[in-house]
């Protein structure tokens, strides 16, 4: 697991790139350097009544790993706060957290759903950068398009809408199955739902899927046992059926963890 | 300058430690800062078997606090002091292990096996968890309770005895007489205060438990009233905790009458919370002149 820092980082750059969703570059000292693509980061914010970190996921990192890029949906009180962050204003971050994707050296199908698009974006240039060649990302919307150009640039995409405006009208299994999409290791971020669904699918095809799970959390390092999954089986670090999920994962091996 | 304290006969190197709970057995936060600089270690409450705690969600931030309602998931004592005890063994800091049960044999049980372990420097029983149904604040609420719990821990516990206590009672200087009398060695509070949060969207609660206790900023001056009042009523010395985040909070609660503080929430915020916490000690005693931080303690009567 990676060394953690807790920084004040400037934001460099700020803009809304979609309805309610906005794409943030922040500068970081050693943050950004250890960084892997799956990790995320708890932002802080600076109002003292709101203690609690709000985890994101890393987007992308800089190519002179000097910072981060994080893309967030405007959720509530902490998220709106950020959103109001412009250039040269700082943020308390913490990171790099949870372990990340494992790159394997085989086919690869990135599936998101709506705000788990961000981490496949990095996972994307990642394996772009270790050279897989067949790699294709489907990714699901409400309506509007985010992400898109960015991940055309390392993979082909195919697009579900649930509106039908763009690609396949319906979700991320739909345009599976209506491209006839195979590969042979899966990556996925989504709601709960759509990773259900990626598990099913992968077992049924007898591939590997991993996939990043959410949950609410406090000390984002795996000390406080606030936001545990289930596993299959015993844990080694819980000695229970309980992973934590912010330093166990957020990814796992969906065999190993039940939905 | 001197920062050491002395809890029923073990000698802390500076009166901060950690809050149960809140730092594990010390290997996450022991990346952010060094354990060897702290008062003590008190770990996660670890029951005889294995606990699996409660469903998720698991905590909720409210207005500068959060609520918590783990339900005290834990691996057992045997995996504890096969894999923690080692961990702690290697750092010149005293170890306090906080133990949890749903029975009184569950307790004694922890509490016998923890006897031979030479890294156990105390034990902080949790009388006090408001987020499991059994055990736990069962025994906390009602004094004849605290009393014979502690009395029949003594009798066999081989470390000196911390209980801790529930704020959620009438009143609490009751409690702390009961595990005076029952021989108690020092009382540790607060533990959280009950509360709850609705999420008037979904129109439902928060939490999976529904109720889940409550701890941060917000509550520190429930927790320093308390501290005062049982500084009062007790001989035996206190470990003060609720919301403590920085030295001057710290400082509150010694005034108060803490012979030491712990510090849990507050890590959460910023993992260097306790060594800050040091630091800004003995700044402050640096800046009043005080020679000796057992002069601070009980200074406000
Ligand atoms: C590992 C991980 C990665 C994430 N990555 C992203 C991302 O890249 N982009 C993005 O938009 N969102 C992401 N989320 C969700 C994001 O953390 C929440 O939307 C955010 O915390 C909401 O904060 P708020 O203050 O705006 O909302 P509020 O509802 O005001 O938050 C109140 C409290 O609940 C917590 N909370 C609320 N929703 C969630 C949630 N879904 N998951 C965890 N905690 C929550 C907050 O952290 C805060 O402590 C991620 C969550 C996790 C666990
Ligand atoms: C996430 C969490 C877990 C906790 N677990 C325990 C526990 O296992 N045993 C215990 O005695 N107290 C436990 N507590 C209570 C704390 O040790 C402390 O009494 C309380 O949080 C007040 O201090 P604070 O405001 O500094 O956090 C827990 C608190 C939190 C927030
Ligand atoms: S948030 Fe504390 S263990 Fe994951």
């Amino acid at each position: 697991m990676s060394i953690k820092y807790q920084e004040i980082a400037e934001i460099t750059s700020q803009e809304e790139i979609s309805d309610g969703i906005f794409s943030m570059w922040i500068k970081t000292e050693n943050i950004a350097k250890n960084a892997v693509a799956g990790q995320f980061v708890s932002l802080y914010s600076s109002d003292s009544a709101s203690i609690l970190p709000r985890p994101i996921s890393i987007c992308e990192v800089k190519d002179d790993k000097s910072g981060l890029r994080l893309v967030y949906r405007v959720a509530g009180k902490g998220t709106s706060e950020f959103s109001g962050l412009k250039e040269k204003d700082t943020i308390k971050v913490l990171g790099p957290l949870g372990n990340g994707y494992t790159l394997k050296n085989e086919t690869a199908m990135l599936i998101a759903g709506g705000i788990g698009v961000p981490p496949i974006v990095e996972l994307a240039k990642q394996l772009h950068q270790k050279g897989i060649k067949d790699i294709k990302a489907v990714v699901g919307y409400r309506s509007e398009l985010f992400l898109k150009e960015e991940l055309e640039k390392y993979c082909n995409v195919y697009v579900a809408t649930e509106d039908g405006s763009s690609g396949v009208k319906g979700n991320v299994m739909d345009a599976i199955r209506e491209n006839g999409l195979t590969a042979d290791v899966v990556y996925a971020c989504g709601p709960k739902p759509m990773l259900k669904a990626v598990s099913d699918y992968a077992k049924q095809n007898d591939i590997e899927a991993q996939i990043s799970l959410e949950e609410r959390m406090a000390c984002g390092i795996g000390a406080c046992l606030a936001c545990v999954c289930k596993s299959k089986e015993v844990d080694e670090h819980s000695n229970v059926k309980n992973k934590r999920i912010c330093a166990d994962g957020p990814v796992f091996d969906s065999r190993e963890v039940e939905l | 300058m001197n920062t050491k304290v002395n809890l029923a006969g073990v000698e802390l190197e500076n009166p901060v430690m950690t809050a149960s709970g809140t730092f594990g057995s010390g290997m996450e936060y022991g990346k952010f800062v060094d354990l060897n600089n702290l008062g003590a270690v008190v770990t996660k409450g670890v029951a005889n078997v294995p606990w699996e705690g409660n469903p998720v969600p698991r905590v909720a931030e409210v207005y500068g606090g959060m609520l918590n309602a783990i339900g005290l998931q834990n691996p057992g004592i045997d995996l504890f002091v096969k894999r923690d005890l080692p961990f702690l063994a290697k750092y010149n800091t005293k170890v306090i292990v906080n133990v949890c049960g749903r029975t009184l044999e569950d307790y004694l049980e922890v509490v016998e096996r923890l006897g031979d372990e030479d890294t156990v420097d105390m034990l902080e029983i949790n009388i006090s968890c408001p987020n499991v149904k059994e055990g736990g604040i069962a025994f906390g609420q009602n004094e004849k309770s605290v009393e014979h719990v502690t009395k029949e821990i003594k009798k066999i516990a081989k470390q000196p005895v911390i209980m801790k206590l529930s704020p959620n009672v009438t009143d609490i200087t009751v409690m702390a007489k009961a595990a005076e009398a029952g021989g108690a060695d020092v009382v540790s509070l607060i533990n959280t205060i009950t509360g709850m949060k609705i999420d008037i969207e979904r129109q439902t609660f928060v939490l999976a438990n529904k109720t889940g206790g409550m701890s941060g900023p917000a509550v520190k001056p429930v927790a320093v009233r308390m501290v005062y009042q049982v500084a009062n009523a007790v001989k035996i010395p206190i470990i003060g905790m609720g919301g403590i985040s920085t030295a001057e909070d710290a400082i509150e609660f010694m005034l108060a009458g803490a012979t030491a503080v712990s510090v849990g929430t507050a890590n959460f915020v910023n993992p260097y919370t306790t060594k800050e916490v040091v630091d800004g000690i003995k700044s402050y005693m640096n800046s009043h002149n005080i020679t000796d931080i057992n002069s601070v303690i009980g200074a406000v009567r």
